[in-house]
């Protein structure tokens, strides 16, 4: 037995995915299965005067037409949201508060027979106006949520730091920069849509939900407060699942709408939603506006941070952030540096868009506050006339200051900011590359270096913080070995891609001395797995991962017993050595966890239960900040405004690495994602409140043709207070990334005189921004 | 989402399919490669009650040199068209713009004579075919007509074929020695509609002059438009600097877009002007033809 | 209408709707489920399949109806006789897939892609799979798989006989 922790070692699930025997939402077929179709408003903002079901009902195949008054009627109108401020419709009624919300479900035998009848259930509208820009909303000239006691847009005011006192400290410092800088509203479609079959059996009163699902056990809890079904009798399973990146975290109305018609009919429903549907009404991220303020003296010391943030949550407040956490973890915006002061404020306003504010490939609105952060400090650079990668490290956190209080409230747990970011520079060549510029800039090329040196928050999180519906945020293990040594683990999580089936095998490997490939990872399934939190947020390692290391010990422990009974020794002489237990100074003298794990069976210690199996329930201590350094290297076309990212280098530092392929991985898909962010992405609407970016000719997805060829690197600073010393690292290039092209490209416009450019910056943009400063 | 119902009638030849459209009149439509049609029945926003499909007509899929023509059939695939080798050779601009129609899937099934009929504004192909002088060899019960590009695309998705006619084949005329062509786009991203596109084809004399042009422009209009002005001021004469400079203008002047996702009137306009100039530079490069006081 | 077809070397007959798009046909009707729909616009490629050995298609674009007479190649068509064809040991080989859930596309677009290219640049391949999309790799690793693909596929010619061996094979209509 070798070491398993930390080894490329190949992926465990990929043998039925590249068959195409993977088993998602939609390959499952259940006898009798109907499909649900739903129907969407057309307008953004419009009382439902009338909905008549009858030319819909009469299509051959139909069984049922559901609306929001029959929801009504049976008190199933409203599905909670997950932080617990408000309540989402099921169903619209009285009236519609965003394009394509949902107003309707048609249940049929096929699917075709239910889009047909959808397109048949007429809807009387009375068109209102509608809100679509929160800085409008937050007037309350109309108010939009009638439903809602408080008779106002403004749904809340958080804030963390001290005010007056960064108030003063920017008032006093010599330099200061102010800047809007906003992120905004995407979406993370995942190539699979969501979806959900609903299987009611009547003989035993038992509902089962095969869901699109990251968190199916809260999921579970979710569905038995919405329908009142006692939570034994509710199964979700979470099938192999499409890709996430937190759009599979909300309870959605398709969810609700299928579950019900089960309930009425007693026939499993099947819902699998279309891209339209899914960039319309399924959760979008970010809509931060955010007013950056930083102070320094004139040698670049910085002095204080200011960050007042609008934010537009649409029509229902449906972020899935911790109750505490409002605005999640956005006190992260003091990112790497010391800051002698610091205050965060955001206020979320309702608009007639559809709900949301999902982490989208980053713990609770982190990806904002690395953004805001990262770009004042180009914006502050620039200013000073000092290089960007001198400032920062003038101002980082110093290896011997971790852990590390913020003033934003978070204790860093480790960092070795400089290292990092030196090996970033020396590896992509820094200094030659600003002479490169230097040059061009002579010839009037158009080139840019642009640096991020980020801090994100994951692994959310300590029990006595945070929350989702009440729920601590602990995430569970459960290890059971088999007489032969081979072995099932189950966890929490549900992963979407990210490898568990592997990656948690190593884990429990390196701590049993057992082979990977002899232990079945399970998860998804809310039968058979321990409860937990879920996988978003990056925070399947820094907790589950934590909950695995440390069931395995407890397995371990208890097999340490056996080991002296078949040492014929006392526990003391016993040690955990080279993966087996060994009689301390009796060379030779072991037994392997194999045949403990018969031996648990067929010899168990007089004094001790037969078995071999822990769980272990895991809430984290603190968080974990994985950090890094990434360049990106860009050249930019003068006459069109295209951007073409020469080079791009991630150096990651996520703690310990388990399965460095993997890792590397996780990064080239976090990266080419944030490419996307930052050049092609928006969920824009026009004054009318209409969707313009409603399916994937017009929301674009970067092709291998305009991913950059990525550059990875790593340097590791173990978390102290993790088991194994992993942070995580699924969203750091998502976190990362968008800033470090967008820095680039103002690099590169920089001689023009061009300060900011909000993302995406679209050729247009760009090409906007030269020609107005060179008119 | 799933298509409408609709009546599907398979033809196996020219005269199937042209009885299946005299039978259904306006009611039917063509199904060639579909690679438009499809989707756009998906979001139900075509309802055709009769597809009458020719990809079974296999004598549709030639693309043949005969009678100083290019002939490409109804059903010859775009992805045939980058492959060929005379085109590679002799019709650079057709072998550019094949490269950059949708995405390589796409092009495996769509087809030329199916992206002229569609007559997307924002198409490839019927930009080309201005530029390269194309003719479409339109078919129905009652005979054939031969048409020419600028007749046959008439407006945003309307194009000269009548209910009873379907468009059988593309010709290009042969282009004489010395001619060069070049295809330029500007994307979102590999698979979007067009920002602006430039189809450019020059024959150049021995002395470098320009003997004939073709200069065409899409995405920047209700239809592909050929730009006749610049074409003009292009004949006659060795290419410069300056005169590419003053038919990007002419280009910007016939651009007429409007504002989308992809761009504002002002940048598809500019955008236009700009890839007319890359477009033409790259003919004068590609023949390498440096006539008395060229400058490119 | 009826229709016949040939799918990985098997000929199946079935009654199906005009409208049934190849993709849910062989989804649904064949309940081969490895082809994925992940749009409706043609735009993201997770149900491409391979038309007649050589034209990969985007099944969700192409009435079921359409591929009458036609032999269709799927991911699960891929693996013969127990052994793993070049492509996927390479995706395995190179952790050129995560979710996976585009990975039965990505596949058949370099299946038929590696068929006329069969020594691609690393920009060839990028070109070639640009009508895919991919949400969780960054396509560094797909294009190292597709590389490693094409390697193994002029090394051993063998194994792209056997393949397209059943793919010739077409159903009288």
């Amino acid at each position: 037995m070798t070491a398993t922790l930390g080894v490329p070692m190949k992926r465990k699930e990929d043998p039925r995915f590249i068959r195409g025997k993977g088993r998602y939402l939609d390959d499952i077929v259940l006898p009798n299965m109907l499909y649900l179709a739903l129907v969407h408003s057309p307008y953004p903002h419009a009382r439902i005067k009338s909905i008549d079901k009858s030319a819909a009902l009469a299509v051959t195949g139909v069984k049922a037409v559901i609306t929001g008054e029959d929801l009504n009627a049976a008190k199933l109108e409203w599905l909670p949201t997950f932080h617990g401020f408000d309540k989402q419709m099921v169903l619209a009624f009285g009236k519609v508060l965003y394009q394509y919300q949902e107003v309707a479900g048609v249940i049929a035998e096929t699917r075709e027979a239910a889009a047909d009848a959808a397109e048949l259930v007429e809807v009387e509208y009375e068109p209102l106006d509608p809100v679509v820009d929160p800085f409008e909303s937050m007037k309350d000239a109309v108010i939009l949520r009638d439903d809602r006691e408080e008779k106002t847009n403004h749904i809340y005011h958080w804030e963390v730091g001290k005010r007056d006192e960064t108030d003063a400290a920017l008032a006093a410092s010599p330099v200061r920069i102010k800047e809007r800088i906003v992120a905004p509203r995407c979406h993370p479609a995942p190539l699979e849509p969501c979806g959900a079959i609903a299987d009611m059996n009547t003989a035993t009163g038992r509902l089962t939900v095969y869901l699109t699902s990251q968190a199916p056990h809260v999921h579970r809890t979710a569905f038995s407060l919405v329908t009142g079904i006692p939570e034994d009798k509710i199964h979700i399973i979470s099938p192999d699942v499409g890709g996430g990146f937190g759009n599979k975290v909300p309870v959605y109305p398709g969810y609700v709408v299928a579950t019900v018609a089960s309930v009425i009919l007693g026939i499993p429903v099947k819902w699998v939603e279309s891209r339209t549907e899914n960039l319309t009404t399924t959760g979008f991220a970010r809509d931060y506006h955010m007013d950056v303020e930083l102070g320094a003296t004139t040698d670049g010391k910085l002095t204080a941070l200011k960050v007042s943030t609008v934010a537009d949550h649409g029509a229902f407040d449906a972020a899935a952030d911790p109750r505490k956490y409002p605005a999640g973890m956005f006190g992260i915006v003091t990112g790497s540096y010391v800051f002698p002061a610091a205050f965060a404020q955001v206020d979320a306003y309702f608009t007639n868009k559809p709900p949301g504010g999902i982490a989208y490939r980053c713990s609770f609105r982190v990806t904002e506050a690395a953004y805001a952060i990262e770009r004042a400090m180009d914006i502050l650079a620039s200013e000073l006339k000092m290089d960007p990668v001198e400032l920062r490290s003038l101002n980082f956190i110093k290896n011997e200051q971790f852990p590390f209080a913020t003033p934003l409230g978070f204790v860093y747990d480790s960092g070795d900011y400089e290292t990092t970011m030196r090996k970033a520079l020396s590896l992509i060549g820094y200094d030659d590359l600003r002479k490169e510029q230097a040059e061009k800039r002579q010839r009037g090329d158009l080139m840019g270096i642009g640096v991020s040196t980020f801090t994100e928050v994951v692994g959310a999180g300590p029990g006595k913080h945070f929350d989702i519906l009440g729920i601590k945020m602990f995430d569970s293990a459960e290890i059971r070995i088999h007489p032969t040594g081979a072995g099932i683990v189950r966890a929490g999580t549900r992963h979407q891609g990210q490898g568990h089936e592997t990656t948690w095998a190593q884990i429990v490997g390196e701590e049993l001395g057992l082979d990977p490939q002899d232990l079945l990872v399970e998860e998804g399934d809310t039968d058979t797995a321990p409860y937990g939190l879920g996988t978003y947020a990056s925070r399947s390692t820094p907790v589950a991962g934590a909950a695995l290391a440390l069931a395995a010990r407890r397995v371990r422990e208890k097999a340490r017993k056996i080991a002296a009974h078949l040492l014929e020794a006392s526990e003391d002489d016993v040690e955990w050595k080279d993966y087996k237990f060994s009689l301390k100074g009796v060379p030779g003298k072991a037994v392997t966890m194999k045949e403990v794990a018969f031996a648990a069976y067929t010899n168990p210690a007089p004094d001790s239960e037969p078995g071999l199996e822990a769980t272990y329930y895991y809430d984290p201590p603190n968080m974990t900040f994985p950090f890094g350094t990434y360049v990106a290297v860009v050249d930019i076309d003068r006459e069109t405004g295209a951007v073409d990212v020469r080079r791009f280098l991630a150096v990651d530092d996520c703690g310990t690495i388990i399965n460095p392929m993997i890792v590397e991985g996780q990064v080239h898909g976090g990266l080419t994602e944030g490419y996307a962010i930052a050049f092609m992405q928006e969920i824009k609407y026009d004054e009318a409140g209409n969707n313009l970016n409603t399916n994937f000719t017009e929301y674009l997805v970067p092709t291998a043709l305009e991913s950059p060829s990525w550059e990875t690197a790593r340097t590791v600073t173990p978390s102290p207070h993790h088991p194994l010393g992993a942070k995580g690292v699924g969203e750091s290039p998502n976190v990362g990334s968008p800033q470090a092209f967008v820095n680039a490209v103002m690099d590169a416009l920089s001689p023009l005189g061009v300060r900011h450019i909000d993302m995406p910056l679209t050729r247009e943009k760009v090409w906007q921004a030269i020609r107005g400063a060179t008119a | 989402m799933f298509p409408a119902q609709f009546t599907y009638e398979r033809a196996r030849s020219e005269d199937e399919a042209l009885a299946a459209l005299a039978k259904y009149g306006s009611d039917a439509r063509i199904l060639a490669g579909g690679q438009s049609l499809i989707p756009a029945m998906r979001y139900r926003l075509a309802r055709p009650g009769v597809l009458i499909d020719i990809n079974p007509i296999t004598a549709f899929e030639y693309i043949e040199e005969r009678d100083g023509y290019l002939s490409v059939g109804a059903t010859a695939r775009d992805y045939a068209i980058e492959m060929s080798s005379p085109i590679r050779s002799r019709y650079q601009l057709l072998a550019a713009t094949s490269k950059v129609i949708a995405d390589p899937v796409v092009r495996q099934t769509g087809t030329l004579a199916g992206s002229l009929c569609h007559n997307d504004p924002a198409g490839d192909w019927p930009v080309a075919a201005l530029a390269a002088r194309a003719q479409i060899v339109v078919r129905g019960v009652r005979g054939t007509r031969l048409v020419s590009a600028d007749d046959f695309l008439v407006d945003s998705f309307t194009t000269a074929v009548g209910d009873d006619e379907m468009a059988v084949e593309v010709r290009f005329p042969k282009p004489p020695p010395l001619t060069y062509g070049a295809y330029h786009k500007i994307e979102r991203k590999v698979g979007d509609f067009a920002t602006a596109c430039a189809g450019v084809q020059l024959t150049f004399d021995t002395g470098g002059r320009v003997a004939a042009a073709g200069i065409a422009i899409g995405a920047v209009g209700a239809k592909a438009l050929r730009v006749a002005d610049g074409e003009m001021m292009m004949t006659g004469y060795v290419p410069t600097e300056e005169l590419i400079g003053e038919v990007v203008e002419v280009a910007k002047r016939v651009a007429d877009p409007v504002a989308d996702n992809r761009g504002s009137v002002q940048y598809k306009r500019e955008m236009a002007g700009v890839l007319v100039g890359r477009a033409l530079r790259d003919a004068c490069r590609l023949s390498g033809l440096k006539g008395e006081g060229a400058s490119w | 209408m009826v229709i016949s077809v040939v799918v990985n070397g098997t000929r199946y007959e079935r009654d199906v709707e005009p409208r049934m798009l190849l993709a849910y046909f062989l989804r649904e009707e064949l309940r081969l489920t490895g082809t994925h729909v992940g749009c409706d616009s043609s735009s993201c490629g997770c149900c491409t399949v391979v038309l007649d050995g050589t034209r990969a298609v985007k099944s969700c674009t192409m009435f079921a109806v359409m591929a009458d007479g036609h032999a269709i190649t799927t991911v699960e068509g891929l693996e013969q006789n127990g052994k793993l064809h070049p492509l996927q040991q390479a995706f395995w080989d190179n952790h050129g897939l995560q979710c996976g859930f585009c990975t039965p596309g990505m596949m058949m677009t370099a299946y038929a892609m590696l068929r006329h290219t069969p020594n691609p640049s690393e920009r060839e391949i990028r070109e070639g799979i640009s009508g895919n999309l991919c949400r969780c790799t960054g396509y560094n690793n797909i294009v190292k798989a597709i590389a490693q693909a094409a390697k193994e596929l002029t090394t051993v010619e063998t194994v792209t006989d056997e393949i397209a061996a059943p793919q010739k094979e077409t159903v009288p209509s």
